[in-house]
């Protein structure tokens, strides 16, 4: 089959399916914004609900992609819709005919420091998921050393008007748990704070790891908001919130505040969007075909979508999608391409 | 404190400020409160730097102290402030400034009610219309008084005669900068630098060779809060609130206070006496409290003025160790009298504080 798939961005959706578009034979090409695959995975240490190694995935996957054109540091410069393909300009220059295009664009971390309240960028000791993730990584951060006290702040940017966000993230109540477990594995002394507005367990096992952080790591759960976060002159941060289940105001000092930042439609995606002008739904994210059956398929021909850029998933679920949006695809192309075969 | 992080907060609250044309409008409580701010304002902007600030007789209060008490119905303030928009129209202005921060907040309050709800906007016109016949105007531009002279802090450092600089170390004088409430918490994008880290006053302090003091308690209220103290059973509240701020200031050891609303000087210099009246506890140096100013004083000392013509003799906290450290000759015996050397009456003696 000499078919051109063309995918947008080199995340896990775009690894898994063009992976799997090239074991069906077809001329895969993936371009990535970025200099390297792997997207946000790239960045992760280890994944919930077992702690599993973000890198032995992403080797496995960068393993599988064997044959695939990759094109990094890569952007689409123009896209126009012909009769039955896609004339795509890339920022290096090439032209590419795809007959059909997989938008795996993916997600951008929401911006913090839009939390002004929480001081992220101002105060020293005020990090991200993200950040702590790349502590993991390294364990070299000058602001975490030996803390005695840690917070989480869940739902940052996430159900959230003020930011203009009112959808779920999906995936930071788990990520808090897993990172607060973690960090009282390396600092078994600390204390350790997580502020919750639900706590949406809803994943096989993630219950469980939610029980364990409780009794095991004797993590403090407390359902309320954070209205507040101020400095103190040797750096510790003072936290003000409600305790809603107790109906008291709380006041905590902690040595390091770890923000739970949400999930935003990436500004890549939204280029390419715009270019073919794809519906969205409010929340930012792609409109899919429908809301049930056909949620890798856009209301163009030959457009498919994999994993977060249709919304906030987790990892299993945007590899099961990226195998799903291969499988549509190769669907796709049989029955309009059949001359071609 | 990462310096930058509130450098990029900052420019995203930006509000654009006409440079002249402006009808006035004063504050009930602070002609009383602090009397010579506003003079210094007008004197400042009229006749330093040739601005057009025009005011009437005419105006009245906006009614916020009676809206914020629940002792006025919201139509009946909005149809107050509609007449205060109509005479700025009436005399062929169109951007607004105003004295006080209580008053702001209500503009801001008003407008965008105005904007959300039209049929409320159009009743209120009728009201306007049938109570006085004035015809109904809005402002194209609406500023406090500290955001103008925020705009002018560049002109008031061109001309400055001292520096917010203690002459005797040559570091800057520590300043904690505080806002009113209603400047920017209701509706951030009104005010300069936004909500949690303004600007309008660090802006002034910076530029007039000052270091802004942070901290934990910045965001707090001065204690005023209206129901906190206008509700007689309720002031231990406002007290608690006061002490709660000083209490978190005290280890950053500041020079002095600069603020933008009539209650927040007028609360935060009170109760520094009452604290030390009651507890022994003062938050200066070698006894003394933490003098209070507002923007137009602090303006005024930079630019030369007598602290007396300042009104800084009205003030609870002598403003003596900030005047001596910026290196202002000011007569001590003077201190009591009022224009035209009249006897203004001088306080007891308070021993708790200096």
């Amino acid at each position: 089959m000499n078919n051109n798939v063309l995918i947008i961005g080199g995340g896990p959706a775009g690894l898994e399916a063009a992976a799997q578009l090239q074991g069906l034979g077809y001329n895969t090409i993936l371009i990535e914004k970025t200099d390297k695959l792997g997207g946000h995975l790239a960045k992760w240490d280890r994944l919930f609900p077992a702690s599993q190694s973000a890198k032995e995935l992403l080797d496995t996957l960068l393993q599988n992609i064997n044959g695939v054109k990759c094109f990094l540091n890569t952007d689409v410069n123009s896209i126009n819709v012909l009769d039955k393909s896609y004339n795509v300009i890339l920022s290096n220059g090439i032209t590419i005919l795809a007959d059909a295009v997989l938008l795996a664009s993916g997600f951008d971390l929401f911006k913090a420091e839009k939390k002004e309240e929480y001081g992220y960028e101002i105060y020293d000791r005020v990090i991200t998921n993200a950040d702590l993730e790349q502590y993991y990584k390294t364990k070299c951060d000058n602001r975490i050393q030996n803390p005695k006290s840690i917070g989480f702040i869940h739902c940052v940017g996430s159900r959230d008007e003020k930011v203009g966000n009112l959808a779920c993230s999906k995936v930071c109540c788990a990520t808090a748990v897993k990172q607060a477990c973690e960090i009282k594995q390396e600092f078994p002394e600390a204390e350790v704070y997580c502020f919750y507005m639900d706590l949406r367990m809803f994943g096989r096992n993630y219950e469980d790891l939610y029980l364990k952080a409780q009794k095991q790591y004797d993590i403090r759960f407390i359902r309320g908001r954070v209205s507040e976060v101020s400095e103190q002159q040797d750096k510790t941060l003072i936290v003000k919130a409600e305790d809603t289940l107790s109906s008291k105001p709380i006041k905590i000092t902690l040595d390091i505040l770890v923000l739970m930042a949400g999930m935003r439609p990436s500004e890549a995606g939204e280029k390419i969007g715009d270019m073919l002008q794809i519906s969205k739904e409010d929340d930012g994210f792609f409109t899919t075909k429908d809301s049930v059956y056909s949620l890798q398929k856009s209301n163009l021909p030959g457009l498919f979508f994999a994993g977060a850029c249709t919304g906030p998933k987790t990892i299993p679920d945007t590899l099961h999608e990226a195998r799903s949006s291969a499988l549509e695809i190769h669907e796709y192309l049989v029955k309009n391409f059949s001359d071609r075969k | 404190m990462i310096y930058e992080g509130k450098q990029k907060i900052w420019s995203d609250y930006q509000k654009e400020i006409p440079d002249d044309h402006y009808f006035y409008v004063r504050s009930c409580i602070r002609q009383t409160f602090f009397p010579a701010s506003e003079w210094a304002f007008l004197d400042i902007t009229r006749n330093k730097f040739n601005k057009d600030i025009f005011e009437t007789e005419h105006h009245t209060t906006c009614g916020g102290i009676a809206y914020h008490s629940d002792a006025i119905p919201q139509e009946t303030v909005m149809t107050i402030i509609a007449r205060q928009f109509a005479l700025m129209h009436k005399y062929g202005y169109e951007n607004y400034v105003c004295s006080c921060i209580t008053s702001f907040g209500l503009y801001c309050e008003t407008l965008e009610s105005w904007r959300e709800f039209p049929d409320l906007q159009n009743k209120i016109a009728e009201n306007l219309k049938k109570a006085t016949g004035l015809e109904f105007a809005k402002p194209k531009f609406l500023v406090h008084a500290s955001d103008l002279v925020y705009k002018y802090r560049n002109l008031i450092a061109a001309q400055a005669k001292f520096k917010l600089v203690d002459k005797n170390t040559g570091k800057p004088l520590r300043v904690v900068e505080h806002i009113g409430c209603h400047y920017s918490k209701m509706f951030p994008s009104k005010g300069i630098g936004g909500a949690e880290y303004p600007y309008v006053l660090a802006g002034m302090v910076e530029a007039w060779g000052g270091e802004v003091v942070d901290y934990p308690e910045r965001r707090h209220c001065c204690g005023f809060g209206f129901r906190q103290y206008f509700v007689q059973s309720n002031r231990g509240y406002s007290l608690a609130n006061t002490h709660k701020k000083f209490e978190s200031m005290e280890p950053y050891k500041p020079d002095m206070i600069i603020t933008n609303c009539p209650g927040c000087p007028y609360f935060m210099d009170r109760w520094q006496y009452v604290i030390a009246e009651t507890q022994g506890k003062t938050y200066g140096q070698n006894g003394h409290g933490i003098p209070v100013f507002t923007f137009e004083e602090v303006a005024g000392l930079v630019l030369g003025y007598n602290p007396w013509d300042l009104g800084l003799q009205t003030h609870q906290i002598g403003p003596e160790p900030v005047l001596d450290k910026m290196g202002i000759v000011y007569d001590p015996a003077k201190k009591y009298l009022g224009k035209n050397g009249k006897d203004i009456g001088k306080p007891d003696f308070v021993e708790c504080i200096k």
